[in-house]
């Protein structure tokens, strides 16, 4: 095994690249969970780069009060795209997408239950998202309105109402998501069945790595919070089409009930979107302090709870709706109450760190940083579930921050933790070190940079979604802070580019097992077959390969 | 390494709490809306709750910081090293000690809140309190001052006190369109205006001045610019402006010729000018309009020269607000603002 | 890294041998869906729920328009056709179980007119509110509810139906077989989900919000 092996080409012609015609057919066709997962976080990765772009234009717009660079209109597009995109089109296949190559491989299966399925659910999503982009060229209604959506991206009604909302923008909006939400659900049950059927033997629930634990939690949250959402839209697209009058307050529709609807689904979707930021941390970190995961039943247990709470949280979201005082507390006691579970896993991981040999490559950095900024955010987040303040701050740039360092500092950290630990067995080949040190720190001391002053000019009163802003108010040296972070979280971005461009020609050749880790997907060859695994494994406990490697004194013992 | 980013840590924290000790003015304004210099009960209340809360998590952050920044140091593999280190699977004790001990801490955060919910949130109107209902339109703010019998648009005014004592400021508060949210910092958290629902928001100013604000929830095209001014005056100016309020337009002679052109063109299906046929009410009520510092919901200062743009081309300041430029020459615009610049 | 997989020097724990798989793919996998179809109609009956008694345009109210009588193919009737077709296709699937195919296809083609019956009678209900009593889903709150809850039920029975077509003519050019009977259990499953959720319209729309 000291050769890097190309196994999977059945036809055992001699030509290392088939013609570029039959490669294209081979990937469009594929029902394969490795291929396609590679295709969700490719496309999700393209997608972040567009939100990234949209995101660097309203900075620049925002960089000094009563700036010109953006019309109102094109303003309101952005940010409407910006949101959609990183929510639906970055964050969902990203997770979808390491879900789909790395929970068969973790769990010892040839593929997913479904593998059909699968590829249908990447194609819905696929061309959800050129839908809603689409709507850039098409949607151009009655009256000259219409280009991209322009209601944000939680489209509160009724201002995505016919009335307010002319032309064919919001629909475009609506079916974009639909589509892709669909694909969502359908990849969501897949990876249940999966996870609850075709587990190799030995592998019992509390036997499967965190990493799978946590995508099990997350695809029942997919399967229960998208559908509501799907019904919403529904119902909006019988108002804007049909004249139905759900959410038109002169027909008696509320425009409370559609906030009720889309929190319903959007909270559940906050932890949809992080709960997979935990599962690669907790993969990565024991991996890179040469330590067990510290307390797994706990860890287990608070991603259930988790998975449970965040159904029950969502009325945080409209504090400043005017709800009772009564309502308000319940739920303002029900997000308290997520902020457990949640700091259990921050200890746990702390604790993992504790007493171990940590090694800081490129993986464990990004996941220290991790760690850090979802501290800020978690904490931040208590700050807000602490009605009187939210009162202040809510729909801010506070709130801006607070979710960027969830979801940025979270999210995206671990993702590119996932990608340095993950690429290896990806293409068999590392990701440069030295590149990817020089990326996380730019793209930390500019994420910071961007997101750190975006609390303080929220608390001064700068609310989120301005496309302008008077220079009377205190708000021009934090905007242009939060501007300049953007143009080094840039040169950040650029290095992990030219990093992936770069290892995939001439990267250093990663074999089976680059980091020496304890999961089934190390155990197979870099890239893996296409049936994975020569025969099934057959697992004794959490860390298979650590048995393996230290047969003296087995994981399985002590579990 | 490992001190940078404790620098960058604590940097990213420390921000916000600088944010607390920006300027102020001293007649109680602070050229900033900062919730950190409140200006009315529930403000401060909403403030001391904060406090409250930042030390909490400020003292979290700490903590959960330096452990991190520990492991960091401390753990770091040594580059000859190449032994497993010691696998602690887990413990009982510590573990349930950091579920339990969150635990307490949300406990605490919860009763303090809670207290502070139900002395904030009232709703029916506080004994005594002056009642004022705002309508939020795209991309305006409607004050009807029912009590006093006049509607004004986009400067709120109210006193500090009613004979001599503090007074409670009751809004109600309706939308005419989508969802809009009344924030004005200084005086009180944010309360949402939502279309067939009529919220409430207390304020109980402790100091005159003239505090801003804005539209917090985003509402279309010019919700950038949906601006929201609230002068607190001391009781007889207040009674002074209200006195002026009620009264009908002034009919200046000198400016009939303008006052003719306005009344003739479409101005009148969506202004009010009281006293004259101009009835409309989907636009601002324009009867005292130079009473007023600034026009479009605060888009510009109310000045001679930014009226003439205005009257010309509103889109010029304000674009995509739904005033439409009247295709009036430049003599017409001339002669209606003369006419406006009578509307004291 | 030629060494083969070591097991445990003693078996202690043996749990290979114990691993059951708990359960079948498919059946799992229709489970999730119908849990996925539990969360979208339990959102559009909330919704529906929510605006019982509150539409401002009045007329036609519920009571004027829903008539709950068992006469022929009024509602109460139809809904008697529909639930029974559960049994059918209970017996249908218990007979390919047997490989009793004369008896399967007997039930299965009592099943589909059965619900074929349903979709006809919600058919006429929807001419008669239309045409005769001038009840679109642009007329007011209950008739956008009205039109959508029941709407998106009909068209899950219409789905339903086209597949219970599908498994009807594929019997008849003979390829169903005792083999079969796990994936026809599953068709089964999603017939008696689209029956249970009409229990729960049924419920709301004729009597609690009449």
């Amino acid at each position: 095994m000291t050769t890097l092996q190309q196994p999977g080409h059945g036809n055992g012609s001699g030509y290392l690249r088939a013609p570029f015609l039959s490669r294209l057919h081979e990937w469009i066709a594929t029902a394969d969970h490795k291929k396609l997962g590679v295709m969700y976080v490719s496309t999700g990765l393209i997608f972040f780069l567009i939100g990234g772009l949209e995101a660097t234009m309203m900075r620049w717009q925002l960089a000094v009060p009563g700036n010109t660079v953006l019309s109102p209109e094109d303003f309101n597009r952005l940010f409407t795209m910006h949101g959609t995109t990183m929510v639906f089109l970055v964050g969902m296949p990203i997770l979808l997408g390491v879900a789909n190559y790395f929970v068969p491989l973790q769990i010892g299966a040839r593929d997913l239950a479904f593998p059909r399925l699968n590829a249908f659910g990447f194609w819905l999503f696929l061309f959800g998202g050129l839908l809603l982009y689409f709507s850039y060229f098409g949607a151009q209604g009655l009256y000259g309105m219409g280009s991209a959506p322009d209601v944000g991206w939680f489209a509160y009604a009724p201002l995505t109402e016919r009335t307010y909302s002319r032309g064919h923008s919001t629909d475009y909006w609506i079916l974009g998501l639909l589509v892709s939400s669909f694909g969502s659900i359908a990849t969501g049950i897949n990876l249940i069945t999966t996870i609850l059927t075709m587990r190799c033997r030995g592998m019992t629930l509390m036997k499967m790595p965190l990493l799978v634990w946590l995508m099990l939690i997350d695809a029942i949250l997919i399967m229960i919070a998208m559908p509501p959402l799907a019904a919403a839209q529904v119902m909006l697209l019988f108002d804007r089409l049909m004249g139905a009058h759900f959410f038109d307050p002169q027909g008696g529709g509320s425009a409370v009930l559609w906030q009720n609807l889309f929190w319903f689904f959007g909270h559940p979707e906050v932890y949809i979107l992080i709960l997979p930021a935990f599962a690669y941390v907790s993969e990565i970190i024991p991996v890179f302090c040469r330590k067990v995961i510290f307390g797994y039943p706990l860890m287990v247990a608070a991603t259930v709870s988790i998975g449970f709470i965040s159904l029950g949280v969502w009325v945080h979201h409209m504090f400043a709706l005017g709800l009772s005082p009564m309502v308000n507390t319940i739920f303002m006691g029900s997000t308290f109450l997520i902020a457990i579970p949640t700091g259990i896993k921050m200890f746990n991981w702390v604790g993992t760190m504790f007493g171990g040999k940590i090694r800081f490559a490129t993986p464990m950095l990004f996941s220290t940083g991790f760690l850090a900024m979802f501290l800020i955010g978690g904490l931040t987040g208590v700050m807000l579930a602490t009605v009187p303040f939210d009162w202040q701050v809510s729909d801010s740039y506070f709130v801006v921050g607070h979710f960027h360092y969830v979801l940025f500092g979270g999210l995206v950290f671990a993702i590119f933790a996932a990608i340095y630990y993950w690429f290896p067995k990806v293409t068999g080949r590392m990701l440069s070190e030295s590149l990817g040190k020089c990326q996380f720190w730019l793209l930390f001391i500019g994420f910071n940079l961007t997101f750190g002053p975006m609390h303080v000019s929220g608390m001064l009163g700068m609310p989120r979604r301005i496309y302008t802003y008077h220079a009377d108010r205190g708000w021009e040296l934090w905007n242009m802070l939060s501007s300049i972070g953007v143009l080094i979280q840039i040169a950040g971005v650029l290095f992990f580019i030219w990093n992936v461009i770069r290892s995939l020609r001439s990267g250093r050749k990663a074999g089976a097992d680059p980091w020496d880790a304890w999961t089934l997907e190390w155990s197979t060859t870099s890239p893996p077959p296409e049936y994975n695994f020569e025969e099934e494994p057959v697992v004794h406990s959490r860390r298979p390969l650590w048995d393996k490697k230290h047969p003296e004194d087995p994981d399985w013992k002590y579990e | 390494m490992a001190l940078v980013a404790s620098c960058l840590l604590s940097l990213s924290f420390v921000l916000p709490a600088m944010a607390a000790g920006g300027p102020v003015c001293a007649d109680g304004a602070s050229p900033s809306p900062t919730m950190f210099a409140p200006r009315s009960i529930p403000a401060q209340k909403i403030l001391d709750v904060s406090w409250f809360v930042w030390g909490i998590c400020g003292l979290i952050f700490l903590v959960m910081a330096v452990l991190i920044l520990w492991c960091i140091i401390k753990y770091r593999q040594d580059p000859d090293d190449d032994t497993e280190a010691p696998q602690v699977y887990g413990s009982n004790p510590i573990e349930l000690a950091w579920t339990i001990i969150p635990t307490v801490i949300v406990f605490i955060l919860f009763l303090v809140s809670a207290r502070t919910i139900f002395e904030i949130d009232h709703t029916s109107p506080p004994p005594g309190s002056l009642e004022i209902t705002v309508v939020g339109h795209q991309w305006w703010w409607e004050f009807d001052y029912p009590e006093q019998g006049f509607v004004t648009a986009n400067e709120l005014h109210v006193p500090l006190t009613r004979d001599g004592k503090s007074v409670p400021i009751y809004l109600t508060l309706e939308s005419n369109d989508v969802i809009h949210s009344f924030w004005v910092p200084q005086l009180a958290g944010k309360t949402d205006v939502v279309p067939n629902r009529l919220n409430h928001l207390w304020l109980q100013p402790t100091m005159t001045g003239t505090y801003v604000g804005q539209c917090a929830e985003y509402c279309g095209t010019q919700h950038a610019n949906m601006l929201i001014t609230v002068v607190v005056h001391e009781e007889d100016d207040f009674h002074e402006w209200v006195t002026n309020q009620r009264m009908d337009a002034v009919d200046d002679a000198g400016v009939t010729e303008g006052r003719n052109l306005f009344l003739q063109t479409s101005c009148i299906n969506c202004h009010r000018v009281r006293g004259t046929i101009a009835n409309g009410t989907f636009a601002p009520d324009l009867t005292h309009l130079m009473s007023r510092s600034v026009i479009g919901a605060g888009v510009v200062a109310n000045t001679p020269e930014n009226l003439s743009t205005w009257v010309f081309d509103p889109q010029m300041i304000k674009p995509g607000c739904r005033m439409p430029s009247m295709k009036l020459s430049p003599e017409e615009v001339k002669e209606v603002v003369s006419y406006l610049l009578t509307l004291k | 890294m030629s060494a083969t997989p070591t097991s445990p020097a003693t078996p202690l724990l043996s749990p290979p041998e114990a691993m059951s798989q708990a359960m079948d793919s498919g059946k799992c996998g229709m489970l999730c869906l119908i849990c996925s179809e539990i969360t979208f109609f339990g959102t559009l009956l909330a919704v529906y729920l929510f605006y019982i008694g509150k539409d401002p345009a009045g007329t036609p109210t519920p009571s004027e328009v829903l008539e709950v009588s068992a006469a022929p193919m009024k509602v109460v009737f139809n809904s008697f056709f529909l639930l029974t077709s559960s049994i059918w296709i209970t017996l249908a699937v218990r007979s390919l179980r047997k490989g009793a195919m004369g008896a399967f296809a007997f039930w299965w083609l009592l099943t589909i007119l059965f619900g074929a019956e349903f979709l006809v009678g919600t058919g006429l209900e929807w001419y008669g509110m239309i045409a005769e009593q001038g009840l679109t889903i642009r007329t007011n709150l209950f008739g956008s509810g009205f039109y959508t809850v029941v709407g998106f039920h009909a068209a899950h029975v219409t789905i339903g139906l086209f597949l219970l077509s599908l498994v009807f003519v594929l019997t008849l050019l003979g390829f169903m077989h005792k083999r079969h009977a796990e994936k026809i259990e599953l068709l089964s499953w999603y017939w008696h989900f689209v029956d249970g959720i009409w229990i729960a319209v049924f419920t709301i729309v004729y009597i609690i919000g009449r």
